[in-house]
């Protein structure tokens, strides 16, 4: 099956499932209001979208001397920073520092980057338990499934399908469809797993290469819990995360959580610096940060392609996707959904692989007018399409460029192209189609199943405009 | 694994990328003054449903005196510093203290199942956004401010800024950060289960900050 | 800008070929104002189809032929947002390196849509002649995201004193139509359309006015599949209907 075939699978599973299409409907009309209800003033919103471009921009400029700064900081600090090129790398090492540790059991906060890897089924693999705690995660893992969205991991469930789990799961407890009630069992069961964890496992928000701290952003307190109450602490982040200064997080911080889920600020912002000191009563003995490159670092061969890099994952790009809200974040699959995703995926993992994803765009602009990192996101996605198709791929450039060439697609545009740069040509086309414009050409095709071919007019307006008195030069 | 890290750097400088531009600032908001920032701070902790009690610096232990016992919190959490050893010593009514006096490891169990509330200091305040700043140290450990059911947070109103911009420049933060620093805004909260609002989660099911003038 | 002595007419391959009427009044609307309007008769498409489809060379070529259509400095008119946006805002980016390109920035540079022209350069002025009705009106994703230039037909229509507007639900979402994409993806552009017609239906308007005909063939198309009645109208010949008592 090619990759076309299989999306066009998921995304007509994902359209037959009218509950899956009103969850993310609802759940994205609420974001959008939201979100804009935190930006009351355009002009405000334009100067901290440019604001918040042009810090990201500094730190992608300076990022190989970033990135040192902050491992030396974090080093100094007491933090352990450990390198990897591949999720194989990244998870291997995550591997070796709890076996190192007999550490058998992982509390986990939510993390996207370990999603990229795939970290969950690699340690189970290996004997050691992985409980997601954010309960969004939470859900997915008693479900079996992938995130649907970046931000809000399980918006796809309503409670009802929620409450099935917890009862399929915790048949101790009473079963219910009430949130408050489902949230006190999730309570209930994950801190158990908090108590006794040997390692917590994270992501991060933002690296400050300044003094070696790690951000997290969350609202559960299950990140707080993660890094504090097991005695291993290990965040994983893709290298693009490091910041400059400081005084570069505010602002980030703003527009982060007012784009994603429209709150001025986040219940928790967490800051690490190290790992505990002596006398301190809590906080882990020992820190790590695993920093992933993952196709990273070739992504700025493309003078283009590397605004890429500046996204802070808000995920407001997928909330204001028309075509996210209407197939949801699995039809994707891939572990980034929605524009980012139609944007990053084929930069990361090939052309050849998941280059279809770009198809799945109309162009329409919602995603780049939220952005608030201004990544030009439907430019973006439509030279990626123009890398799909290249007929003389180079080496240097996204992999799998040209994989997606067909050569009856590149027929018919050579034909349009005949066509529309050659008068005589295109006049006589229009004469025969608006004379014959009855005999509808026996095309069926996408268009075709939802809406009949458009008829021409009985005259093209080149004919009608020359009859009007219409001068031609 | 140095490897990796050399190969990763030798990319990044290999394409080397310059994006760098004047960058744009907001311009900082009016400054706000004392009484505005309180409020501010009240109305914003309270938009994000935390609890705020305006009271004269000498009073706190009173409105504990009165509210702990109403509100059903018996097993406090105290830290070992100023704070905590007043509150030690005063013998409100039904409350039973516990000192966090040990590492986490020798008392796990008891911490997550049988405290109901935890009372710390803060380091200061953010007036824009309703948020405590909490340097968690040996005095006042960083769970206390997660685990337990309530948390009850002591703010001085003068330390009240107005955002967290100013908090980095005034505090001098990027001298060097301490092992964990916290911005606290309401409680523990989730919005994962259709969307919908519910409180405590994993941390604190109520925040309360009693804001010292 | 002041009111030009003429104009050039750029109609897009879809008016053309599908929707004269809409070119007409577009061009009608202008001469009423004592502007000259200049309809080239070898333009084609601004390459807007290959363009968004990966076919950038195809592209480049299509819209090369278009520059020599537009010689002198006159104002390039377009009655539609997502052709106007294509020359103004990728004509650049397509030539960049060209020996055209200085050619094909300058044409991107006095190119407008047809209501940003009407509102901007022409101030018009409308007197309304027509019969009460309530519309509602879609705005292209280009017009009102690329172009920036969403008010413009607002403004326009609410100069017509029998006019009522209503507004649909998800007015600023795309209605799935997006060019080639509605044959990449049928089912999702599908969906989508069929979503815009129900919040369209539900509003009660009388018909859809739109500054785009790729919107209208969409939702019109996908109308007459679902056996529903609601008449579009590109804004153009609305206007021009209203302002002189003609057309129902």
């Amino acid at each position: 099956m090619n990759q076309y075939q299989a999306f066009y699978q998921r995304i007509d599973k994902a359209l037959q499932n009218d509950q899956l299409r009103r969850n993310f409907r609802s759940a994205m009309d609420g974001i959008r209001e939201r979100r804009l209800a935190q930006f009351p003033d355009d002009r405000e919103l334009q100067t901290l979208r440019f604001q918040a471009k042009g810090i990201r921009n500094r730190s992608l400029s300076r990022q190989a001397e970033l990135l040192e700064r902050l491992e030396t900081k974090l080093t100094e600090n007491g933090i352990q920073v450990h390198w990897a090129e591949t999720p194989l790398q990244a998870n291997a090492r995550i591997h070796e520092i709890l076996e190192a540790e007999q550490a058998t059991s992982v509390v986990k906060g939510k993390s996207m980057v370990s999603e990229e890897t795939d970290l969950n089924h690699y340690l189970e693999q290996r004997g050691i338990e992985v409980i997601e705690s954010d309960l969004g995660e939470y859900i997915l893992q008693m479900a079996q499934e992938p995130p649907s969205h970046i931000i809000v991991p399980a918006i796809h469930k309503n409670r009802f399908e929620v409450a099935e789990l917890f009862q399929k799961f915790h048949p101790e407890q009473p079963y219910t469809d009430d949130v408050d009630e489902l949230t006190g069992c999730a309570r209930q069961v994950l801190r158990k797993k908090f108590a006794y964890a040997d390692a917590g496992i994270s992501g991060v928000n933002f690296a400050v290469a300044e003094t070696g701290t790690l951000c997290l952003v969350e609202n559960e307190g299950n990140g707080r819990l993660s890094t504090t109450a097991p005695r291993i602490h290990i965040a994983i982040t893709g290298i693009e995360k490091v910041v400059e200064k400081l005084s570069d997080v505010p602002p980030l911080l703003e527009i982060l959580t007012k784009s994603a889920t429209g709150q001025p600020i986040t219940t928790y912002f967490n800051m690490i610096s190290r790992p505990r000191q002596p006398g301190e009563k809590d906080g882990p003995e020992q820190v790590h940060l695993v920093l992933l490159d993952n196709g990273r670092s070739r992504i700025r061969n493309d003078d283009e392609l590397l605004d890429t890099l500046r996204c802070i994952r808000c995920g407001s790009c997928m909330n204001h996707c028309p075509v996210y809200v209407h197939v949801g974040g699995h039809a994707y699959g891939t572990t980034y959904p929605g524009p980012i995703g139609i944007l990053l995926e084929p930069q990361r993992l090939g052309i050849d692989k998941v280059g279809s994803l770009t198809s799945a765009c109309t162009l329409c602009g919602a995603c780049g007018e939220v952005c608030p990192v201004r990544i030009p996101l439907p430019k973006l996605i439509n030279r990626l399409r123009a890398e799909a198709v290249e007929a003389t791929p180079g080496d240097n450039g996204v992999p799998g460029t040209g994989a997606l060439r067909s050569r009856s697609e590149a027929l018919i545009w050579k034909l349009w192209k005949q066509i529309y740069t050659r008068s005589r040509i295109y006049s006589a086309f229009k004469y025969l189609a608006t004379r014959l414009r009855h005999i509808k050409p026996p095309i069926s095709n996408g268009w075709t199943r939802y809406r009949p071919i458009p008829t021409p007019s009985s005259k093209p307006l080149s004919e009608l405009a020359r009859q009007q008195g219409y001068d031609d030069e | 694994m140095s490897s990796a890290r050399d190969n990763i750097l030798q990319r990044l400088r290999g394409n080397r990328v310059d994006l760098e531009q004047p960058e744009q600032n907001i311009p900082p908001l009016e400054a706000w003054s004392a009484e505005q920032r309180i409020t501010r701070f009240t109305e914003n902790q309270e938009a994000v449903h935390g609890e705020v009690h305006t009271l004269p610096a000498d009073q706190w232990i009173d409105w504990l005196a009165k509210e702990l016992p109403k509100r059903g919190l018996h097993q406090v959490l105290t830290g070992t510093g100023d704070t905590g050893n007043q509150l030690g010593a005063s013998n409100i009514e039904s409350c039973v203290f516990h000192q966090y006096d040990q590492p986490i490891e020798s008392w796990k169990p008891e911490l997550f199942s049988q405290i109901d509330v935890a009372i710390t200091g803060s380091r200061c305040g953010i007036a824009e956004t309703g948020t405590l700043v909490l340097m968690p140290d040996r005095d006042e450990p960083r769970l206390m401010s997660l685990v337990p059911p309530v948390h009850i947070a002591l703010l001085d109103a003068t330390k009240l800024y107005q955002s967290f911009a100013e908090v980095i420049e005034e505090e001098r933060w990027a001298d060097g950060l301490p092992t964990n620093t916290l911005l606290i805004s309401g409680p523990s909260k989730t919005a994962d289960i259709e969307q919908t609002l519910a409180y405590g989660i994993h941390g604190p099911k109520q925040l309360i900050t009693l804001l010292l003038v | 800008m002041n009111q030009p002595d003429q104009i050039y007419f750029f109609g897009t391959c879809l008016i053309d070929l599908l929707y004269p009427k809409a070119g007409l009044a577009g061009m009608a609307l202008i001469k009423r104002q004592g502007v000259k309007v200049i309809y080239p008769a070898n333009q084609s498409c601004c390459g807007q189809p290959a363009f968004n489809s990966g076919y950038r060379q195809e592209a480049l070529a299509v819209a090369r032929a278009q520059l020599n259509c537009f010689p002198n400095d006159y104002p390039i008119v377009v009655p539609s947002g997502s052709c106007a946006g294509m020359v103004k805002h990728h004509w650049p980016e397509l030539f960049a390196g060209q020996p055209d390109e200085s050619q094909a920035i300058a044409a991107a540079q006095r190119t407008y849509e047809l209501t940003e022209f009407l509102v901007d350069v022409l101030k018009l002025k409308l007197k309304d002649l027509g019969q009460p009705t309530r519309i509602a009106i879609h705005t292209s994703c280009s017009a009102r995201r690329e172009m920036g230039i969403a008010d413009r037909i607002d403004s326009l229509i609410a100069q017509l004193s029998n006019v009522q507007v209503v507004e649909q639900a998800h007015k600023t979402e795309c209605c799935g139509f997006g060019g080639t994409f509605s044959i990449k993806q049928p089912d999702i552009s599908g969906a989508m359309v069929e979503a815009k017609c129900e919040a369209l239906l539900a509003t009660g308007a009388e018909s859809v006015i739109s500054q785009d005909c790729g919107c209208l063939m969409n939702i019109s198309g996908s109308l007459e599949h679902q056996q529903r009645e609601l008449p579009t109208q590109h804004v153009a010949e609305f206007l021009l209907q209203r302002i002189t008592g003609e057309g129902k």
